[in-house]
Protein backbone atom coordinates (compact mmCIF):
# COMPACT_ATOMS: atom_id res chain seq x y z
CA UNK A 1 0.00 0.00 0.00
CA UNK A 2 1.19 3.03 -0.89
CA UNK A 3 1.60 5.04 2.12
CA UNK A 4 0.14 8.70 2.08
CA UNK A 5 3.17 11.10 3.13
CA UNK A 6 1.66 14.16 4.91
CA UNK A 7 3.84 17.51 3.88
CA UNK A 8 5.16 18.86 6.87
CA UNK A 9 4.25 22.41 7.29
CA UNK A 10 6.28 24.66 9.41
CA UNK A 11 5.79 25.29 12.74
CA UNK A 12 6.48 29.22 11.71
CA UNK A 13 3.92 31.42 11.41
CA UNK A 14 4.46 34.48 9.42
CA UNK A 15 4.40 37.42 12.63
CA UNK A 16 4.40 40.68 10.33
CA UNK A 17 0.48 41.31 10.46
CA UNK A 18 0.93 41.07 13.73
CA UNK A 19 3.39 43.34 14.15
CA UNK A 20 2.02 45.59 11.90
CA UNK A 21 -1.04 45.87 14.48
CA UNK A 22 1.14 46.16 17.68
CA UNK A 23 2.87 49.11 15.83
CA UNK A 24 0.21 50.64 14.90
CA UNK A 25 -0.99 50.41 18.94
CA UNK A 26 2.18 51.80 19.74
CA UNK A 27 2.51 54.85 17.47
CA UNK A 28 -1.27 55.48 18.46
CA UNK A 29 -0.76 55.84 22.48
CA UNK A 30 2.63 57.34 21.54
CA UNK A 31 0.27 60.65 19.66
CA UNK A 32 -2.29 60.57 22.19
CA UNK A 33 0.25 59.93 25.20
CA UNK A 34 -0.03 63.58 27.16
CA UNK A 35 2.22 63.13 30.44
CA UNK A 36 0.25 64.43 33.78
CA UNK A 37 2.34 67.03 35.00
CA UNK A 38 4.22 66.95 38.38
CA UNK A 39 1.68 66.83 41.23
CA UNK A 40 2.28 67.44 44.95
CA UNK A 41 -0.70 65.52 45.54
CA UNK A 42 -2.85 62.73 44.13
CA UNK A 43 -6.38 64.29 43.41
CA UNK A 44 -9.46 61.78 42.65
CA UNK A 45 -11.75 64.95 40.85
CA UNK A 46 -15.72 64.14 41.15
CA UNK A 47 -17.57 63.53 37.76
CA UNK A 48 -19.94 65.87 36.41
CA UNK A 49 -21.82 65.78 32.91
CA UNK A 50 -20.36 69.78 31.95
CA UNK A 51 -17.90 69.06 28.99
CA UNK A 52 -16.29 72.74 28.27
CA UNK A 53 -12.31 72.21 27.92
CA UNK A 54 -9.66 72.86 30.46
CA UNK A 55 -7.74 76.05 30.57
CA UNK A 56 -4.18 75.13 30.13
CA UNK A 57 -2.24 78.37 30.49
CA UNK A 58 -2.90 81.84 32.21
CA UNK A 59 -5.20 79.95 34.93
CA UNK A 60 -4.71 79.99 38.51
CA UNK A 61 -5.31 76.03 39.86
CA UNK A 62 -6.09 75.98 43.54
CA UNK A 63 -6.05 72.46 44.62
CA UNK A 64 -7.75 70.70 47.65
CA UNK A 65 -6.71 67.39 48.57
CA UNK A 66 -8.47 64.38 50.06
CA UNK A 67 -7.15 65.50 53.79
CA UNK A 68 -8.67 69.30 52.91
CA UNK A 69 -4.72 71.13 52.27
CA UNK A 70 -4.99 73.59 49.64
CA UNK A 71 -2.33 74.15 46.99
CA UNK A 72 -2.01 77.43 45.01
CA UNK A 73 -0.07 77.01 41.56
CA UNK A 74 -0.38 79.69 38.24
CA UNK A 75 -0.22 77.75 35.06
CA UNK A 76 1.85 80.00 32.52
CA UNK A 77 3.79 77.42 30.17
CA UNK A 78 4.12 80.36 27.66
CA UNK A 79 5.22 82.79 29.57
CA UNK A 80 7.34 82.16 33.00
CA UNK A 81 8.11 85.68 33.57
CA UNK A 82 4.00 85.58 35.43
CA UNK A 83 5.74 83.42 37.71
CA UNK A 84 8.14 85.60 38.51
CA UNK A 85 6.12 88.81 39.01
CA UNK A 86 3.59 86.79 41.41
CA UNK A 87 6.45 85.55 43.51
CA UNK A 88 8.11 88.88 43.78
CA UNK A 89 4.50 90.54 44.54
CA UNK A 90 4.32 87.97 47.36
CA UNK A 91 7.74 88.99 48.49
CA UNK A 92 6.98 92.76 48.72
CA UNK A 93 3.24 92.43 50.30
CA UNK A 94 4.16 90.21 52.89
CA UNK A 95 7.32 91.18 53.41
CA UNK A 96 8.83 87.43 53.55
CA UNK A 97 13.13 88.75 52.48
CA UNK A 98 13.14 86.23 49.84
CA UNK A 99 16.29 86.20 48.42
CA UNK A 100 16.86 86.76 44.13
CA UNK A 101 17.86 83.18 43.72
CA UNK A 102 14.96 81.75 45.72
CA UNK A 103 12.65 83.91 43.71
CA UNK A 104 14.17 82.51 40.95
CA UNK A 105 13.24 78.78 42.02
CA UNK A 106 10.10 79.83 42.13
CA UNK A 107 9.36 79.03 38.20
CA UNK A 108 10.66 75.39 38.98
CA UNK A 109 8.12 74.75 42.41
CA UNK A 110 5.09 73.43 41.02
CA UNK A 111 2.51 74.36 43.90
CA UNK A 112 2.92 75.94 47.03
CA UNK A 113 1.45 74.37 49.75
CA UNK A 114 2.43 76.12 52.48
CA UNK A 115 2.23 79.17 55.05
CA UNK A 116 3.90 82.14 54.04
CA UNK A 117 6.40 81.63 57.58
CA UNK A 118 7.64 78.47 55.69
CA UNK A 119 7.74 79.62 51.99
CA UNK A 120 11.56 80.35 52.40
CA UNK A 121 12.30 77.47 53.65
CA UNK A 122 10.86 75.77 51.05
CA UNK A 123 12.66 77.94 47.69
CA UNK A 124 15.56 77.58 49.42
CA UNK A 125 15.64 73.84 48.61
CA UNK A 126 16.48 72.40 45.55
CA UNK A 127 12.97 71.67 43.30
CA UNK A 128 13.91 67.84 43.48
CA UNK A 129 14.18 67.95 47.11
CA UNK A 130 11.09 69.98 47.75
CA UNK A 131 8.84 67.06 47.87
CA UNK A 132 10.34 66.05 50.84
CA UNK A 133 9.00 69.27 52.99
CA UNK A 134 5.71 68.76 55.09
CA UNK A 135 2.88 70.59 53.35
CA UNK A 136 0.50 71.49 55.80
CA UNK A 137 -1.36 73.25 53.04
CA UNK A 138 -2.16 77.28 52.93
CA UNK A 139 -4.34 78.26 55.68
CA UNK A 140 -7.75 79.11 54.28
CA UNK A 141 -10.23 78.17 57.41
CA UNK A 142 -9.09 81.30 59.51
CA UNK A 143 -11.07 84.21 57.63
CA UNK A 144 -8.34 86.59 58.82
CA UNK A 145 -5.33 84.56 58.31
CA UNK A 146 -6.63 83.25 54.98
CA UNK A 147 -3.31 83.45 52.83
CA UNK A 148 -4.87 82.32 49.80
CA UNK A 149 -6.70 86.02 49.57
CA UNK A 150 -2.73 87.08 48.69
CA UNK A 151 -2.09 84.45 46.50
CA UNK A 152 -4.73 85.49 44.32
CA UNK A 153 -3.94 88.60 44.59
CA UNK A 154 -0.96 88.37 43.79
CA UNK A 155 -1.61 86.26 40.62
CA UNK A 156 -4.50 88.83 39.82
CA UNK A 157 -1.82 91.75 39.14
CA UNK A 158 0.29 89.66 37.36
CA UNK A 159 -1.88 89.13 34.91
CA UNK A 160 -3.69 92.46 34.72
CA UNK A 161 -5.29 93.10 31.35
CA UNK A 162 -5.24 89.46 30.27
CA UNK A 163 -7.59 86.94 30.64
CA UNK A 164 -6.94 84.79 33.77
CA UNK A 165 -9.14 81.48 34.64
CA UNK A 166 -9.61 80.26 38.47
CA UNK A 167 -9.29 76.58 38.62
CA UNK A 168 -10.43 74.80 41.02
CA UNK A 169 -9.54 71.09 41.42
CA UNK A 170 -10.89 69.32 44.87
CA UNK A 171 -11.10 65.97 45.68
CA UNK A 172 -13.92 63.91 45.59
CA UNK A 173 -13.41 63.53 49.59
CA UNK A 174 -12.87 66.84 50.69
CA UNK A 175 -15.08 68.30 52.87
CA UNK A 176 -16.97 71.18 52.09
CA UNK A 177 -15.57 74.01 54.24
CA UNK A 178 -12.60 74.39 52.79
CA UNK A 179 -14.40 74.62 49.69
CA UNK A 180 -16.00 77.43 50.54
CA UNK A 181 -12.85 79.12 52.45
CA UNK A 182 -11.36 78.70 48.70
CA UNK A 183 -14.45 80.08 47.47
CA UNK A 184 -14.42 83.25 49.75
CA UNK A 185 -10.99 84.11 49.44
CA UNK A 186 -11.36 84.41 45.49
CA UNK A 187 -14.58 86.52 46.46
CA UNK A 188 -12.48 88.51 48.76
CA UNK A 189 -10.82 89.58 45.33
CA UNK A 190 -13.56 90.37 43.65
CA UNK A 191 -13.47 86.99 41.36
CA UNK A 192 -16.90 85.62 40.77
CA UNK A 193 -16.30 82.79 37.87
CA UNK A 194 -14.71 79.63 38.67
CA UNK A 195 -14.12 76.33 36.75
CA UNK A 196 -14.32 73.12 39.04
CA UNK A 197 -12.49 70.61 37.08
CA UNK A 198 -14.20 67.72 36.76
CA UNK A 199 -14.25 64.09 35.22
CA UNK A 200 -16.16 63.79 32.70
CA UNK A 201 -20.14 61.82 33.25
CA UNK A 202 -22.58 60.65 31.41
CA UNK A 203 -25.67 62.94 30.53
CA UNK A 204 -27.96 60.29 31.72
CA UNK A 205 -30.45 59.82 29.31
CA UNK A 206 -33.98 60.75 29.18
CA UNK A 207 -32.98 63.79 31.79
CA UNK A 208 -34.05 67.18 30.58
CA UNK A 209 -30.47 67.89 29.51
CA UNK A 210 -30.56 64.68 27.07
CA UNK A 211 -33.44 65.87 25.86
CA UNK A 212 -32.19 69.20 25.28
CA UNK A 213 -28.96 68.28 23.70
CA UNK A 214 -31.33 66.32 21.08
CA UNK A 215 -33.14 69.56 20.29
CA UNK A 216 -30.47 71.00 19.50
CA UNK A 217 -28.50 68.56 17.47
CA UNK A 218 -32.18 68.19 15.33
CA UNK A 219 -31.98 72.15 15.04
CA UNK A 220 -28.65 72.31 13.45
CA UNK B 1 21.63 54.15 -10.22
CA UNK B 2 22.01 53.15 -13.38
CA UNK B 3 25.50 53.73 -13.33
CA UNK B 4 25.50 51.31 -10.34
CA UNK B 5 23.86 48.85 -12.21
CA UNK B 6 25.93 49.04 -15.39
CA UNK B 7 29.29 48.94 -13.05
CA UNK B 8 27.54 45.77 -11.41
CA UNK B 9 26.67 44.24 -14.51
CA UNK B 10 30.43 44.33 -15.43
CA UNK B 11 31.99 43.25 -12.86
CA UNK B 12 29.64 41.07 -10.73
CA UNK B 13 28.67 38.01 -12.99
CA UNK B 14 31.75 36.01 -13.77
CA UNK B 15 30.99 32.92 -14.73
CA UNK B 16 33.34 30.16 -14.77
CA UNK B 17 35.23 27.20 -12.65
CA UNK B 18 37.15 30.02 -10.56
CA UNK B 19 34.32 31.46 -9.53
CA UNK B 20 32.51 30.54 -5.84
CA UNK B 21 28.98 31.19 -5.94
CA UNK B 22 27.99 33.09 -3.21
CA UNK B 23 25.42 31.70 -0.56
CA UNK B 24 22.24 32.52 -1.08
CA UNK B 25 20.75 34.43 2.03
CA UNK B 26 17.83 34.34 4.01
CA UNK B 27 16.41 37.71 3.79
CA UNK B 28 13.85 36.90 6.92
CA UNK B 29 14.70 38.45 9.52
CA UNK B 30 14.18 37.41 13.25
CA UNK B 31 11.45 39.98 14.55
CA UNK B 32 10.91 38.46 18.29
CA UNK B 33 13.24 41.22 20.31
CA UNK B 34 11.56 43.58 17.67
CA UNK B 35 8.31 42.67 19.10
CA UNK B 36 9.04 42.46 22.41
CA UNK B 37 10.46 46.07 22.40
CA UNK B 38 7.33 46.73 20.88
CA UNK B 39 4.51 45.44 23.78
CA UNK B 40 7.20 46.79 26.25
CA UNK B 41 6.62 50.42 24.82
CA UNK B 42 2.54 49.36 24.29
CA UNK B 43 2.28 48.55 28.11
CA UNK B 44 4.36 51.82 29.14
CA UNK B 45 2.29 54.11 27.06
CA UNK B 46 -0.71 52.47 27.72
CA UNK B 47 -0.04 53.34 31.98
CA UNK B 48 1.59 56.66 31.58
CA UNK B 49 -1.70 57.96 29.25
CA UNK B 50 -4.55 59.66 30.82
CA UNK B 51 -7.44 58.84 29.00
CA UNK B 52 -9.47 61.02 31.19
CA UNK B 53 -9.56 64.41 29.66
CA UNK B 54 -10.36 66.78 32.79
CA UNK B 55 -13.49 68.82 32.38
CA UNK B 56 -14.60 71.60 33.89
CA UNK B 57 -17.61 72.87 35.51
CA UNK B 58 -18.50 76.99 35.63
CA UNK B 59 -19.13 78.04 38.68
CA UNK B 60 -20.77 81.91 39.12
CA UNK B 61 -21.58 82.97 42.54
CA UNK B 62 -22.86 86.24 43.21
CA UNK B 63 -20.88 89.15 44.98
CA UNK B 64 -22.31 89.46 48.94
CA UNK B 65 -24.79 92.21 49.83
CA UNK B 66 -25.01 92.83 53.19
CA UNK B 67 -28.00 95.42 52.77
CA UNK B 68 -30.69 93.12 52.35
CA UNK B 69 -32.63 95.39 50.45
CA UNK B 70 -30.08 94.96 47.71
CA UNK B 71 -30.91 90.88 47.89
CA UNK B 72 -32.37 88.84 45.12
CA UNK B 73 -36.50 88.06 46.48
CA UNK B 74 -37.52 84.84 45.50
CA UNK B 75 -40.99 83.45 45.48
CA UNK B 76 -41.75 81.40 47.99
CA UNK B 77 -43.56 78.95 46.17
CA UNK B 78 -41.22 78.13 43.59
CA UNK B 79 -37.84 77.80 45.96
CA UNK B 80 -36.30 74.04 46.64
CA UNK B 81 -34.20 74.30 49.47
CA UNK B 82 -31.65 71.66 49.48
CA UNK B 83 -29.30 70.77 52.02
CA UNK B 84 -26.36 68.30 51.68
CA UNK B 85 -25.10 66.29 54.89
CA UNK B 86 -23.22 63.61 56.44
CA UNK B 87 -23.16 60.03 54.20
CA UNK B 88 -23.62 61.39 51.17
CA UNK B 89 -27.55 62.38 52.32
CA UNK B 90 -29.77 64.87 51.26
CA UNK B 91 -32.59 66.70 52.96
CA UNK B 92 -34.74 69.37 51.76
CA UNK B 93 -37.81 70.70 52.03
CA UNK B 94 -40.47 73.11 49.69
CA UNK B 95 -40.64 76.82 50.44
CA UNK B 96 -40.30 77.87 54.33
CA UNK B 97 -39.38 75.80 56.34
CA UNK B 98 -42.00 74.48 58.58
CA UNK B 99 -41.53 72.44 62.03
CA UNK B 100 -44.57 72.62 64.62
CA UNK B 101 -46.34 69.96 65.58
CA UNK B 102 -48.57 69.42 62.46
CA UNK B 103 -45.98 67.96 61.07
CA UNK B 104 -42.71 69.34 59.00
CA UNK B 105 -41.80 69.74 55.43
CA UNK B 106 -38.32 69.04 56.62
CA UNK B 107 -37.25 65.54 54.79
CA UNK B 108 -34.52 63.46 53.55
CA UNK B 109 -33.28 61.71 50.75
CA UNK B 110 -30.29 60.79 48.84
CA UNK B 111 -28.90 61.86 45.62
CA UNK B 112 -30.63 58.85 43.47
CA UNK B 113 -34.08 60.58 44.82
CA UNK B 114 -32.84 64.08 44.51
CA UNK B 115 -33.55 64.13 41.24
CA UNK B 116 -37.14 63.24 40.99
CA UNK B 117 -37.86 65.86 43.77
CA UNK B 118 -36.21 68.25 41.79
CA UNK B 119 -37.92 67.48 37.86
CA UNK B 120 -41.24 66.87 40.20
CA UNK B 121 -40.81 70.57 41.92
CA UNK B 122 -39.89 72.25 38.46
CA UNK B 123 -42.84 70.66 36.92
CA UNK B 124 -45.11 71.90 39.65
CA UNK B 125 -43.57 75.63 39.25
CA UNK B 126 -44.39 75.43 36.03
CA UNK B 127 -47.94 74.56 35.86
CA UNK B 128 -48.58 77.70 38.11
CA UNK B 129 -46.85 79.58 35.39
CA UNK B 130 -49.06 82.83 34.36
CA UNK B 131 -48.10 84.22 31.08
CA UNK B 132 -47.07 88.21 30.73
CA UNK B 133 -45.25 91.01 28.94
CA UNK B 134 -42.00 90.22 30.65
CA UNK B 135 -42.13 86.57 29.73
CA UNK B 136 -42.69 87.69 25.99
CA UNK B 137 -39.28 89.77 26.09
CA UNK B 138 -37.55 86.60 27.80
CA UNK B 139 -38.77 84.42 24.96
CA UNK B 140 -37.74 86.58 22.56
CA UNK B 141 -34.25 87.20 24.17
CA UNK B 142 -34.28 83.09 24.02
CA UNK B 143 -34.82 83.11 20.28
CA UNK B 144 -32.95 85.35 19.25
CA UNK B 145 -29.86 83.74 21.04
CA UNK B 146 -31.18 80.38 18.81
CA UNK B 147 -31.84 78.31 21.93
CA UNK B 148 -34.41 75.11 21.13
CA UNK B 149 -35.86 75.37 24.32
CA UNK B 150 -37.33 79.17 23.89
CA UNK B 151 -41.25 78.81 24.53
CA UNK B 152 -40.19 77.41 27.56
CA UNK B 153 -37.72 79.60 28.64
CA UNK B 154 -39.68 81.54 30.55
CA UNK B 155 -42.13 79.12 32.20
CA UNK B 156 -39.36 78.37 34.89
CA UNK B 157 -38.62 81.80 35.99
CA UNK B 158 -40.19 81.67 39.46
CA UNK B 159 -38.34 77.72 40.14
CA UNK B 160 -35.51 78.61 42.64
CA UNK B 161 -33.09 76.28 44.30
CA UNK B 162 -31.11 77.09 47.30
CA UNK B 163 -28.32 74.89 47.93
CA UNK B 164 -26.64 75.05 51.09
CA UNK B 165 -23.94 72.39 52.27
CA UNK B 166 -23.51 71.37 55.76
CA UNK B 167 -20.06 70.79 56.62
CA UNK B 168 -20.23 67.40 56.49
CA UNK B 169 -20.97 67.58 52.75
CA UNK B 170 -18.09 66.42 50.77
CA UNK B 171 -16.65 68.29 47.43
CA UNK B 172 -18.13 65.95 45.59
CA UNK B 173 -21.75 66.39 46.90
CA UNK B 174 -21.23 69.97 45.94
CA UNK B 175 -19.99 69.03 42.63
CA UNK B 176 -22.94 66.26 42.19
CA UNK B 177 -25.80 69.02 43.78
CA UNK B 178 -24.41 71.75 40.79
CA UNK B 179 -24.46 68.77 38.28
CA UNK B 180 -27.82 67.94 39.35
CA UNK B 181 -29.19 71.78 38.50
CA UNK B 182 -27.25 71.48 34.58
CA UNK B 183 -29.21 67.67 34.22
CA UNK B 184 -32.64 68.76 35.12
CA UNK B 185 -31.66 72.61 33.93
CA UNK B 186 -32.09 74.28 36.38
CA UNK B 187 -31.64 78.22 35.54
CA UNK B 188 -31.55 79.75 38.83
CA UNK B 189 -30.14 78.53 41.41
CA UNK B 190 -27.57 79.57 44.35
CA UNK B 191 -25.43 78.20 46.91
CA UNK B 192 -25.73 79.49 50.27
CA UNK B 193 -24.97 79.33 54.12
CA UNK B 194 -26.53 76.81 55.87
CA UNK B 195 -28.64 78.05 58.78
CA UNK B 196 -28.09 76.79 62.13
CA UNK B 197 -31.96 75.53 62.85
CA UNK B 198 -31.53 73.47 58.81
CA UNK B 199 -28.00 71.82 60.95
CA UNK B 200 -29.47 71.03 64.11
CA UNK B 201 -32.52 69.38 61.94
CA UNK B 202 -30.05 67.24 59.62
CA UNK B 203 -28.61 66.53 63.14
CA UNK B 204 -31.43 64.91 64.64
CA UNK B 205 -32.00 62.70 61.25
CA UNK B 206 -29.04 61.51 61.50
CA UNK B 207 -28.82 60.71 65.40
CA UNK B 208 -32.13 59.15 64.28
CA UNK B 209 -31.42 57.51 61.13
CA UNK B 210 -27.59 56.45 62.26
CA UNK B 211 -25.68 58.12 59.80
CA UNK B 212 -22.37 58.21 59.61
Amino acid sequence: MPSVKLPRKSTDTDMTPFVDVAFLILSFFMLATKFKPPEPVEITTPGSVNSSKLPESNAVMIIVDSANRVFFSVLSDKDPGKLDAVIQDINATRSLNLSNAEMANYRQTFAVGLPFGNLKQLLNLDPKEQAKLPVPGIPVLDSATNELVWWISAAKKAFAGETLKYLIKGDAKSKYPTFEAVISALKRNDEFKYNLVTALDDIPSGSEMDKYNQKNIKEQ
Amino acid sequence: MSSIDVAAGESGHKKGPGVKKAKKLSTRVDMTPMVDLGFLLITFFIFTTTMTTPTTLDLNMPKDIKDEKEQTEAKESGVLSIMLGKGDQVYYYEGKLTVDAAGSNFKQTTFKGIRKVIIDKKKEVIGRHVHDETCKKTQDRAKAAKDPDWETACADRDFVVIIKPSEDATYKNTVDILDEMTINRARTYAMVKILKEEVELIKATEASAGIK
